[in-house]
């Protein structure tokens, strides 16, 4: 990666240096895509899955004095929600710099 | 000392460090005063946008519609959180890379079209007027109760505020005094919370109080949860946790469809949009967002046990009780018109159960009943139930209720009036920016100098807090309902035309404004069709507020399919998408305007 990086800057001969970054370029969307549709699904269910389609069955059981889909309901997918945040942007902080695109 | 003394020491003092953070922030460009010069840290954004995003709905209201909804309070708890993680992945991150001043900047370059640009500035216009209508007669409500002043006077005193120091420090002054108003407001909501915890269950944290037992009274020892259902079934109301069933119970497609429409919503807002121009970088957007729902969530998770104290409490102190022995803040808060109670059987007790006690909006009498009660002119309805109780006063007593001393009562005024006006300036900086910079600067004269365009900012401030202070002493009588109308549009316009615009390069202009008009076009109709013009809601009976999630549907088949009729967009559009996705250089496009 790091070699790709410096060849950005250097560009030693036009195209080949252009195809390089473009193809590098995409591996890193593909990554950051990747990462989205993860966080994504996580949070559709925790938010809609557990929270709403199957909060009745969940409400059955119960921890402490908690029924569980009432607690995701109105407290969990939200501790959920901050964690998938704080986990995209250590993700993509690793990544950035990994393709050398940081600032 | 007394409440209004206390009141007016505390509200003073915020006011007096919002005014001194005004004047130390007072910029001389335009940078400065639509994005706050761009060097806004992570952290301060965070507690900005914290305090720009919950209003005074967020701290007066929701814990009292979560305390009727029970279970369904759900739909604004995480559609008013879950916004953030669309916010974070799919905006934010190439919003701040694009780095312009506005979000019809961003639709107006992105869709290379001043129609695609003057339909997203309209809608800016639109969702920020109705928004900031409902701030300022919040300030207003919040000064006649706490100070018993007139609700006009408060609204011209918070208009004048607002005016100060959005005027002066355009967006760096609003970040800063937003910063301080998110610790007003955060603390005044988390005291009495605390307080109220540790009174029903004895735990100090709300969010683990909530599933904790009652510690004394006839339930004491039940889990809290499991008393608010057996009350809540007793009473005639449907289980507290259960969702779906029982008497006055939304489906699961319309719970669906709210929380849906109200996280597409927050994403799709302007003032929450643009408060991520304000960080110097890709990577603080991205942690900026994280603090924004970290502080949010702060207040947002304890929110639902107020609601359940609240709840427990009211019916607790209320129900069954002779009139004549009902707690003091009871007869208190009568005289707001906040609460009241009808003798419908004539035995002297208050009774509550399910459904509306009369009908019509309250109106006293101004006679005394035989108890001492005060009179209503409303006619009574035939159910047994004989208590009227408003939303907001589970917030606004709850210091009362839980015996606090009269300061945090005062801090609750100030709280509230923190959160009025943080988020009137938000919206108030959007409405201006709209029309001097996208509607001015970028459509009608690009030769603007620097100088003219600030002071056009500064006199569109002034515009927009009169506009906004005139509902505010007028409100219209459907302000309320324009809520569901300002999340209806902002998630069927904004969000998917956003959204394509970055992941699909392809997304054409003439696909976009086919887009945005057809969402709009759809939310619009069905909203004014159902709200004002009392049809049933025919789609599927999904209430208005969520239909919003139907628009954004039909704002993405509709951009997909156009696009793929017309041509794509020219080479320098396809290479400005591609130059969003990568975060280098976000400083250096900053620094070229």
């Amino acid at each position: 990666m790091a070699t790709n990086g410096h060849m950005q800057h250097a560009a030693p001969s036009g195209d080949t240096a252009k195809a390089d970054n473009d193809a590098k370029m995409r591996r890193y969307w593909q990554r950051n895509l990747r990462y989205m549709v993860v966080l994504l699904s996580i949070w559709f269910v925790a938010g809609y899955v557990l929270s709403i389609f199957f909060v009745n069955q969940l409400n059955a059981i119960h921890f402490g004095g908690f029924p569980l889909g009432f607690w995701f309901a109105q407290q969990g997918s939200m501790y959920v929600f901050v964690v998938l945040i704080l986990a995209y942007f250590l993700l993509m902080d690793r990544l950035d710099k990994e393709f050398d695109v940081h600032e | 000392m007394s409440i209004m003394t206390w009141t007016y020491i505390i509200v003073g003092l915020s006011f007096s460090l919002y005014l001194s953070i005004a004047w130390m922030s007072r910029v001389k460009d335009t940078k400065g005063f639509y994005v706050a010069g761009g060097n806004v840290p992570p952290l301060a954004n965070g507690m900005a946008t914290g305090a720009d995003w919950m209003s005074a709905a967020s701290f007066i209201s929701m814990s009292g519609l979560i305390s009727f909804l029970g279970y369904a309070g759900c739909m604004y708890l995480m559609g008013w959180t879950g916004g953030y993680v669309l916010l974070a992945l799919l905006l934010a991150p190439y919003l701040r890379k694009f780095g312009k001043f506005t979000v019809p900047d961003f639709v107006g370059d992105r869709y290379y079209s001043k129609t695609a640009r003057t339909v997203a500035l309209i809608c800016a216009i639109f969702v920020s007027l109705t928004y900031v209508a409902g701030q300022m007669r919040g300030v207003g409500i919040v000064f006649s109760r706490f100070l018993e002043v007139d609700v006009n006077t408060g609204v011209y005193i918070g208009m004048a505020i607002v005016f100060f120091y959005a005027a002066l420090g355009g967006m760096k002054g609003i970040t800063w005094t937003q910063v301080a108003q998110y610790g007003v407001l955060i603390f005044a909501f988390l005291v009495p919370a605390v307080a109220i915890s540790l009174k029903i269950t004895g735990n100090p944290i709300p969010q683990l109080g909530l599933g904790g037992t009652i510690v004394e009274g006839k339930y004491a020892g039940q889990f809290l949860l499991t008393a608010l259902d057996n009350i809540g079934t007793d009473l005639g109301f449907a289980a507290y946790t259960t969702g779906f069933t029982g008497p006055g119970a939304k489906s699961m497609l319309d719970v669906l469809a709210i929380t849906m429409c109200l996280m597409v919503g927050t994403a799709g807002l302007p003032h929450v949009i643009v408060r991520f121009y304000t960080v110097p970088s890709v990577r603080a957007a991205r942690l900026s967002a994280f603090y924004a729902l970290l502080f949010i969530s702060i207040l947002y998770t304890t929110a639902p046990a107020v609601a359940a104290f609240a709840r427990y409490n009211m019916i607790d102190s209320l129900n069954g009780v002779a009139y004549t022995q009902a707690p003091t803040w009871f007869t208190n808060w009568q005289k707001t018109g906040l609460i009241a109670w009808v003798d419908k059987n004539g035995d002297g007790v208050i009774n509550y159960s399910y459904g509306p006690a009369f009908t019509g909006k309250l109106a006293f009498s101004g006679q005394t009943g035989q108890y001492g009660q005060p009179l209503i002119k409303n006619e009574p309805t035939t159910n047994k139930n004989e208590l009227y109780v408003d939303n907001d006063i589970m917030v606004l007593a709850n210091p009362e209720i839980a015996k606090l001393p009269a300061w945090v009562v005062a801090l609750v005024a100030a709280g509230g009036l923190a959160a009025a006006l943080s988020t009137a300036s938000g919206l108030l900086l959007v409405i201006s920016s709209s029309i001097s910079h996208d509607l001015y600067f970028r459509i009608i004269n690009p030769q603007a100098s620097e100088k003219t365009q600030l002071l056009l900012g500064r006199i569109m401030i002034g515009v927009a807090v009169c506009v906004a202070g005139y509902f505010g002493i007028n409100p219209p009588g459907f302000v309320a309902q324009v809520v569901a109308l300002a999340f209806g549009l902002a998630s069927s316009s904004f969000f998917p035309i956003i959204v394509l615009g970055i992941f699909w390069k392809r997304t054409s202009r003439e696909g976009a404004i086919a887009g945005m008009i057809a969402g709009m076009g759809f939310t619009l109709l069905y909203i004014i069709q159902t709200k004002f013009m009392g049809m049933a809601p025919w789609f599927l009976g999904i209430s208005p507020e969520g239909i919003g999630s139907v628009g954004m549907v039909i704002n993405f088949i509709a951009t997909v399919a156009v696009t793929m009729m017309t041509p794509p967009p020219p080479a320098h559009i396809q290479d400005l998408v591609e130059n969003v996705r990568v975060p280098r250089g976000a400083g250096q496009a900053a620094a070229a305007h």
